[in-house]
């Protein structure tokens, strides 16, 4: 049984439609990352499962349980759905100690006081927080009040939680650790975990499976992350999850060309994937060499050494094309900004084009 | 197992409204409002409109060019530009001063200029009439008798003397508008027209100044609206020499109408022309507050760049205290010597001091008794009446969003901007019998809804700035812990914004402490206040009491002061 299923969502604020029959099913013990462009509907999708937003259409299963249908009139209140959120804000009541924050939810449970005070020890031993248990969130680091956020999430409800945006307020170094040990916590619980974030590294990093979102708030593509590396649904994916060069090509007489003003020949013999006589050439800068031999001829336009890799510019009649190489790699040389070189592409994907 | 569920928030769902209990909040918000706020407004209108079977226009085109009121209008606007030009003056000069300069002592210097703040303007008016006085202040007499005067050498009792203490009392609107958005001011805005090249002077007059210009006006038109709808200066001084303002002659239409319909029709067509003229000096507040930002000026505090005054620097600290002694200490000094002397006029030598000033007004007199008494209980009923009424306005306004969240908070704002004169009057007019026959005339619960409806505004606006800090999240975060709306309401929102609320009730306790435009219009025979009670001993030529009686006002004024400040700085450091 699904742990959380939303059937034919439609949100709109006003004129403005945000989510669109949205359907999406998540199963139990996993961490699924909901990654997308600011302005998807992420942040949407959370709040309708938390019951903050009626959706003006659809259902929320929670467990197998109606806790939202339109059609049906259902509507089970925040309180009563037993989900932990963490929030990008941290949300932490600046009011309350770390322990009366976490202990927050056990109170409302009405448990005794000494049901209540083993379990928020063992939510902050859960995350590395024992001993703050009298301070002030106010004295607390940015971080230490992400991980009372989520000790308190987790007294909340241990086998659910929604994290809306939870590391982005905090320095790159502590996001690291936080994600691993998030994970963790994960494997340790086997808590299902809806990760919201437009940090597509963090999610590939972390997550089981991800959803990726366009800016439409439909759904691009969903995978675990070699799925999605490895075979990107459309051109907005491959865009999303990695810096990206875009050529158009044109197939004629046979042959592939790359589609400029004047034609280059790219290659004579028309690959497998690509379908129709016209499409956008994708590919990564690190599947670019140099390769004097080849015919597709590029001026070095910006070279500049980042210590473990090159970073180039290169122009392909008019193109900016971005190329990298691994500074150890045994082909890597570097080349004068003016050069002429030769590209060879390795890993190319075709996409459509829009003007196809 | 999908047979429909019975859904307690199925109103919710539907989109008719929220949970029941907002729902009442709101609707209890709307009829606070009417009750206190619209009806009133409406009997001024109504009065002013209405001769009793059709509109009438007439009456009030009679009482404007009435040649009385004529001249009260016309006091009234020379005292308001005046005074407003000259605190201009004076309150920029001392921001400039103590904001961007060297001068010493500025620790004492911004301390005095608070004080200004905390004696409600009529005991300021009474002391320097104990001062000046063409008649016999203590001053006149001294400076005749030096010089061998015949005649005394300044009257506090005329229009010029009503412009001067204005200033003095006003200026620090103007200073402390100037000084902060000095303190705010980014430095090197000042810095890199000096490196360019420019002068001092010419950096002053081309920078500094322009970009506190949005400042200025704003201090300015504070002075000018406060000027305008003043009671308590021109009565105090101009009311032995018949001159009149518009708020003294409309109070004094209503003393002489003695209840007939005509006389108090008078008084409210005279109350639409003062709130026509308030209100456009309003409406400019409004162009200029929406209009006038810079944004050079920023949140954060900043060291600024001081000028150093070298040679000036002593003579300028010795003007400022001199004048800071004479406009500040001067007038409190007067009121303590004048409260032990055994009879205002007598020399303050030892043999002439007494206690039985104090003892009078406590001991034989019940009406002073009285008026501490009730004084106390207003204050803290009106604190504790608009500190519930405020935060549940702000909760409805910014929270709920009810479809007229904004007609609320209109409603709500509206009497702060009407003279408390004009507010008094529609009090009176509202609650004599003319809705459902309630008649709360001469009792004390007339002067509390005047109260309420008058500084309501102070706890709303502290409360919502304090409930638009508390965001969603934490509310959000509760109920999915949870916790029912009602448990978020009691254990997040209201602990959150709980120092607002507090600092909001003692925004609203000490002015009704002093409080004297109002209550002299709405005080009966067994509600007088602390204020009325002062101004009738004044009145009635018991100068050494009444000032007996300040000293007692001014000493609970300050206690209670300083209790507030010792609650927020508790707060600021558990």
């Amino acid at each position: 049984m699904e742990k959380v299923e939303l059937k034919n969502i439609c949100v709109s604020y006003g004129e403005h439609v945000v989510l669109k029959d949205f359907s999406l099913k998540v199963e139990p013990g996993q961490i699924i990352g909901i990654v997308g462009p600011s302005g998807c509907g992420k942040t949407t999708i959370a709040r309708t499962i938390c019951g903050f937003i009626k959706p003006q259409q659809g259902t929320v299963k929670l467990d197998g349980k109606t806790i939202f249908s339109h059609k049906d009139r259902i509507d089970t209140p925040p309180e009563q759905r037993h989900i932990g959120v963490v929030f990008q804000d941290y949300a932490v009541w600046p009011h309350l100690s770390v322990y009366d924050n976490i202990a927050y939810p056990l109170k409302k449970r009405r448990l005794s006081k000494q049901e209540i005070s083993p379990q928020v020890n063992n939510a902050l031993e859960q995350v590395n927080m024992l001993g703050y248990e009298k301070y002030m969130p106010s004295q607390l680091s940015g971080g230490q009040q992400q991980r009372v956020a989520i000790a308190r999430a987790l007294t909340s409800s241990s086998d659910f939680l929604i994290m809306d945006e939870p590391i982005t307020n905090l320095d790159a170094k502590l996001r690291e650790q936080m994600l691993v040990e998030i994970r963790m916590l994960q494997q340790r619980l086997g808590t299902t975990i809806i990760y919201i974030t437009h940090d597509q590294e963090a999610a590939m990093q972390l997550c089981d499976k991800i959803v990726i979102l366009e800016l439409d708030g439909s759904i691009a593509q969903i995978g675990t992350d070699e799925e999605i590396i490895k075979n990107p649904a459309n051109r907005f994916v491959f865009q999303f999850i990695g810096v990206s060069n875009f050529i158009p090509v044109m197939v004629d007489d046979g042959k592939v060309f790359f589609d400029f003003e004047e034609k280059i020949l790219f290659k004579s013999k028309i690959p497998e994937k690509l379908a129709g006589k016209k499409a956008m050439l994708g590919i990564r800068p690190m599947d670019i060499v140099f390769d004097d031999d080849s015919p597709v001829r590029a001026i070095v336009s910006q070279a500049v050494f980042l210590g473990n890799m090159y970073n180039y510019f290169v122009r392909l009649s008019g193109l900016e094309i971005r190329v990298q190489q691994i500074a150890t790699s045994e082909n890597a040389r570097s080349y004068a900004e003016g050069q002429e070189v030769g590209l060879a592409f390795l890993e190319e994907r075709y996409f459509e084009r829009e003007d196809a | 197992m999908f047979s429909r569920v019975k859904n307690r928030n199925l109103i919710r769902l539907e989109g008719n409204g929220g949970f029941p209990f907002d729902r009442m909040m709101t609707i209890l918000c709307y009829i606070a409002l009417i009750t206190v706020v619209v009806l009133p407004v409406f009997m001024i209108l109504y009065y002013a409109f209405w001769d009793g079977t059709k509109i009438d226009i007439a009456m009030l085109q009679q009482v404007i060019f009435q040649k009385s009121n004529l001249r009260s209008m016309w006091n009234t606007l020379v005292i308001a530009v005046f005074s407003t030009a000259l605190a201009t003056v004076v309150g920029v000069f001392f921001a400039w001063l103590l904001g961007r300069s060297d001068i010493p002592m500025k620790g004492l210097m911004k301390f005095l200029f608070s004080i200004p703040f905390m004696i409600p303007p009529f005991l300021a008016a009474m002391a320097w009439d104990m001062m000046f006085s063409g008649r016999g202040g203590y001053v006149n007499k001294a400076l005749m008798s030096l010089f061998n005067l015949t005649k005394a050498p300044f009257n506090i009792n005329s229009v010029a003397g009503i412009i001067i203490i204005e200033v003095v009392y006003y200026f620090p609107f103007v200073y402390m508008q100037v000084v902060s958005a000095l303190e705010r001011m980014d430095p090197t805005l000042e810095e890199s027209a000096r490196i360019a090249g420019a002068s001092q002077l010419y950096v002053i007059r081309k920078i500094t100044l322009p970009l506190t210009i949005p400042a200025i006006s704003s201090g300015m038109l504070l002075v000018l609206i406060t000027s305008l709808s003043n009671y308590g200066i021109p009565a105090m001084l101009g009311y032995s020499q018949s001159i009149f303002t518009l708020p003294t002659m409309i109070v004094e239409l209503m003393n002489r109408a003695g209840g007939s319909f005509e006389g108090i029709r008078q008084a409210a067509a005279l109350s639409i022309v003062l709130v026509f003229v308030v209100s456009i000096a309003l409406l400019v507040q409004r162009r200029l507050l929406t209009h006038g930002r810079y944004d050079i000026i920023k949140g954060k505090s900043m060291r600024p760049m001081l000028i150093k005054l070298r040679g000036a620097k002593y003579p300028l600290l010795v003007f400022s205290l001199l004048f800071l002694g004479l406009i500040v200490v001067a007038p409190i000094v007067m009121i303590i010597l004048v409260s032990f002397v055994k009879a205002y006029g007598l020399p303050f030598l030892a043999q002439n001091m007494t206690l039985a000033n104090f003892r009078r007004i406590f001991v034989g007199n019940i009406m002073v008794r009285d008026s501490v008494k009730n004084s106390l209980f207003l204050a803290f009923s009106a604190g504790l009446f608009c500190l519930l009424l405020g935060t549940m306005l702000a909760y409805v306004i910014y929270k709920v969003k009810p479809k007229g969240g904004t007609a609320l908070e209109m409603m709500a704002v509206l009497p702060y901007s009407l003279p408390g004169t004009v507010m008094a009057i529609g009090c009176m007019l509202a609650w004599s019998g003319a809705f459902f026959g309630i008649t709360l005339y001469n009792t004390i619960w007339i002067i509390l809804v005047a109260y309420i409806a008058r500084y309501l505004s102070y706890v709303l606006k502290s409360s919502s700035a304090a409930l638009q800090q508390v965001h969603g999240s934490l509310e959000e975060a509760a109920r999915s812990c949870g916790a029912s709306h009602l448990d978020t309401l009691r254990d997040v929102t209201l602990p959150l914004i709980k120092p607002a609320m507090i600092s909001g009730f003692f925004l609203v306790f000490l002015p009704c402490m002093r409080e004297l435009t109002t209550s002299i219009l709405l005080y009966g025979p067994n509600s007088r206040t602390l204020g009325v009670a002062i101004y009738q001993l004044r009145i009635n030529g018991q100068i050494a009491p009444a000032a007996a009686l300040s000293v007692v006002t001014i000493t609970l004024i300050i206690i209670c002061n300083n209790a507030v400040k010792a609650i927020t700085k508790d707060r600021k450091r558990g």
